[in-house]
């Protein structure tokens, strides 16, 4: 489903990441761990496209289709999903009525027509009680007054209107505690499916008791240095990341 | 007009849709301006002599005053010697008595604009005035209207018609020298609206009024005169449009609100005039002078303006509360985007006992827009238990717009209680990357946090008008990102 070739990244002429190869296959989940400022977020952000990074080489190809050629509303049509590590408060825009356009924008990009307005709102109440959503938080203005914890799962709470194909979850386990990462964890094994592929991005393997991963990567120096199954998580969290990056050096 | 050979200008001639030049002959009086001037254009209009002594009284006191330079806005000087002071379709002569006599070219610039005046397709229950430059040209609904005994015409015609009322009310919430384009619209004011809704009686419609600069070097000096009797209720709506064209062109209006005795008006306008070019060439200069007065016990006046066009504009529709429980309202969205400049607001005098105001303004500046809200609150001695809530917010997109508020409060008794709520802020890229993200496109996810911020605004405003407000901000701000 994405095939991430020799991707290099700058941020104001500083390079990010520099040759970095991940393939994430239909239906699994990939973690991405590493140590701070390992590129970690920058691949999350290139993947969406968020203005700001410049490709200096590299592929990123989603179903086949070249990603980095895709505008962030097109690549959001095309099934990418990025639930962000600091969603941003949104005043006076009502919350269901931006996902009811987000979801339109994606139907219209897909040649759909428009969703009925009945079918939305019933599907939105059937997702807020799976997420243990405060239903008061659909008509609030989006992420405005959220506590840490709700935002987050608003975050997922849209991934499950929007039914990404790929999901990209940028350290959606940070500030919170443990009952709301269960909570957001659910939310997310809800919706796994074989069809579905999901790149978790993590500081911690805690995240990984609740969202098991198929694949873990490690990120370090803008490239994939290693990749294991679930066990090289727990192994992280014993050793650190320092023998990783003696070994690479 | 001229023609402007650049893609830039092109494709800003496309967004201002109503921009198009209708080829009907008019009959123009030359630029200048004197006693003569005044004595022509009442004259055409077949006017008393009470009213040309009143126009001259204006003119006269106008000579002496100054343009005023206060506000947040900068212009060249006009000569008001270089403007023409009347401009008619030729036809129009004492004005048309039925549709079959306006000339098909009005008709069809009129439903170019959305507005046919043919009554059997327009919406249910909106009669409208159409002002095209100096003459009113026609009416609708006028028999449905006048089986409620609601009188809505033409200036003209009410001064024809109904003399008494005209007497009575003019200048008597905006007097003559009330200030210097006040003083000059008094003066040569051509046309205009005129409502009268009898006691206890509510209209049975929306009325409405379109204003329409079409010749060139002409300025638009009409006039509106409401009276609400003790009991009554009217929801009134004015819209407004120009072509464009190099150069400026000047609107000068007054709006004056009677209200009696447990009266309510509720008075919208949807204000889009040429804006002028991205470089600032051309668009309207609109200088107007709009106040209600509450002369009754529970009288209540709510402006609501959406304002998104003209190069400048200066518009502070105020409320005079002088009965006891009068209460007064003013919602406001003013965009500018380009090169033009607002300076708008309101003004809620708070004269009698227990009055009320509420003001809610939004400003939005893009490109090289600049912004400003001015407004005053004063409560006088006599206001004893006066309130006022003033909430007053700024939205920047991109870095070279400006925004810039001048509250007034002048509070003179004590038992009165007055807020004041300000914010401003910008539309970032981080949200319109997380909108982006989410499948929303650019210009989309702008109006999404431009409407969301207006919103209070619009829910003030008919239904129709505020779908209408919504599509033309979109218009307006397209390119403002990007």
């Amino acid at each position: 489903m994405l095939q991430i070739e020799n991707l290099q990244v700058e941020v104001d002429g500083k390079p990010i990441l520099r040759g970095l190869n991940l393939d994430v296959p239909a239906g699994q989940v990939h973690a991405i761990m590493g140590p701070n400022g390992s590129g970690k977020s920058t691949l999350a952000h290139v993947l969406a496209g968020k203005p700001g990074y410049t490709v200096t080489g590299g592929s990123v190809r989603f179903n086949g289709r070249d990603l980095l050629a895709l505008s962030p509303e097109e690549r959001a049509g095309e099934g990418v999903f990025l639930a962000f590590q600091y969603p941003v408060e949104i005043p006076g825009v009502n919350n269901v009525y931006m996902l009811k356009a987000a979801l339109n924008g994606i139907r219209k990009h897909r040649g759909l027509p428009e969703i009925n307005a009945v079918e939305f709102l019933q599907q939105v109440k059937a997702k807020t009680a799976a997420l243990g959503l405060k239903e008061s938080l659909l008509n609030r203005p989006v992420n405005q007054g959220f506590s840490g914890g709700e935002k987050k799962r608003n975050e997922i709470f849209q991934m499950s209107v929007l039914e990404p194909q790929l999901a990209v979850l940028d350290e959606t386990d940070s500030g919170l505690d443990i009952d709301a990462l269960r909570i957001v964890a659910e939310g997310v094994n809800q919706l796994r499916d074989p069809a579905r592929s999901f790149l978790v991005v993590t500081h911690y393997q805690r995240l990984l008791d609740y969202i098991v991963p198929d694949v873990v990567h490690v990120l370090a120096q803008g490239r994939i240095i290693k990749s294991g199954p679930r066990e090289l998580a727990l192994e992280l969290e014993a050793r650190g990341y320092d023998w990783l990056l003696q070994a690479v050096a | 007009m001229a023609a402007t050979s650049s893609d830039v200008q092109s494709l800003i001639g496309q967004k201002y849709e109503a921009g198009f030049i209708t080829d009907i002959e008019q009959e123009h009086l030359p630029p200048g301006l004197s006693e003569d001037t005044v004595r022509f254009i009442s004259g055409k209009k077949g006017e008393p002599a009470w009213l040309l002594e009143w126009r001259l009284k204006a003119f006269r006191r106008w000579q002496e005053m100054q343009e005023p330079a206060w506000a947040h806005v900068d212009y060249p000087k006009i000569d008001y010697q270089s403007i023409s002071y009347w401009a008619a379709p030729k036809s129009a002569g004492d004005g048309p008595k039925s549709l079959s006599e306006v000339d098909p070219k009005l008709i069809e610039t009129y439903n170019k604009l959305g507005i046919p005046l043919e009554e059997q397709k327009m919406l249910a229950g909106v009669a409208v005035d159409v002002v095209f430059d100096s003459v009113s040209v026609h009416t609708t609904f006028k028999d449905k209207l006048a089986a409620a005994g609601v009188i809505f015409c033409s200036f003209s015609e009410a001064v024809r018609e109904h003399p008494e009322l005209i007497r009575q009310y003019l200048g008597s919430v905006v007097p003559q020298h009330d200030n210097y384009f006040a003083a000059l619209n008094s003066a040569v004011f051509s046309d205009g609206s005129f409502v009268y809704i009898p006691k206890n009686t509510r209209c049975p419609m929306e009325l409405s009024t379109y204003f329409r600069m079409n010749a060139r070097n002409t300025g638009q000096f009409e006039r509106t005169l409401i009276v609400a009797d003790a009991g009554s209720y009217v929801s009134y709506l004015e819209g407004c449009t120009a072509p464009q064209r190099d150069d400026n062109q000047l609107h000068a209006a007054v709006v004056e609100l009677v209200v009696l005795d447990d009266a309510e008006i509720k008075y919208s306008t949807v204000q889009n005039w040429y804006p002028g070019d991205e470089e600032g060439r051309g668009g309207i200069y609109n200088f107007v002078t709009k106040r209600a007065d509450c002369r009754g016990r529970n009288a209540k006046v709510s402006w609501t303006q959406v304002e998104t066009g003209s190069a400048i504009t200066w518009k502070y529709p105020s409320c005079v509360l002088r009965g006891e429980n009068s209460v007064g309202e003013f919602y406001s969205v003013a965009l500018t985007h380009n090169r033009q400049q607002a300076d708008t607001g309101t003004k809620m005098i708070h004269l009698g006992r227990n009055t009320r105001s509420t003001i809610v303004s939004k400003g939005i500046s893009a490109g090289r827009g600049q912004n400003a809200y001015r407004g005053l609150v004063r409560i006088a001695r006599s206001a004893e238990g006066a309130r006022n809530y003033t909430q007053c917010d700024s939205l920047l997109i991109g870095d070279q717009c400006g925004a810039h508020t001048f509250p007034y409060v002048e509070v003179k008794n004590s038992s009165a209680k007055v807020e004041h709520e300000a914010s401003t802020s910008k539309i970032s890229e981080d949200q319109l990357f997380y909108l982006r993200s989410r499948g929303i496109g650019q210009e989309d996810a702008v109006n999404l946090i431009v409407n969301g911020f207006c919103k209070q605004v619009f829910k003030e405003l008919p239904m129709e008008f505020a779908v209408e407000a919504q599509k033309l901000l979109s218009v307006s701000l397209e390119g403002a990102v990007g």
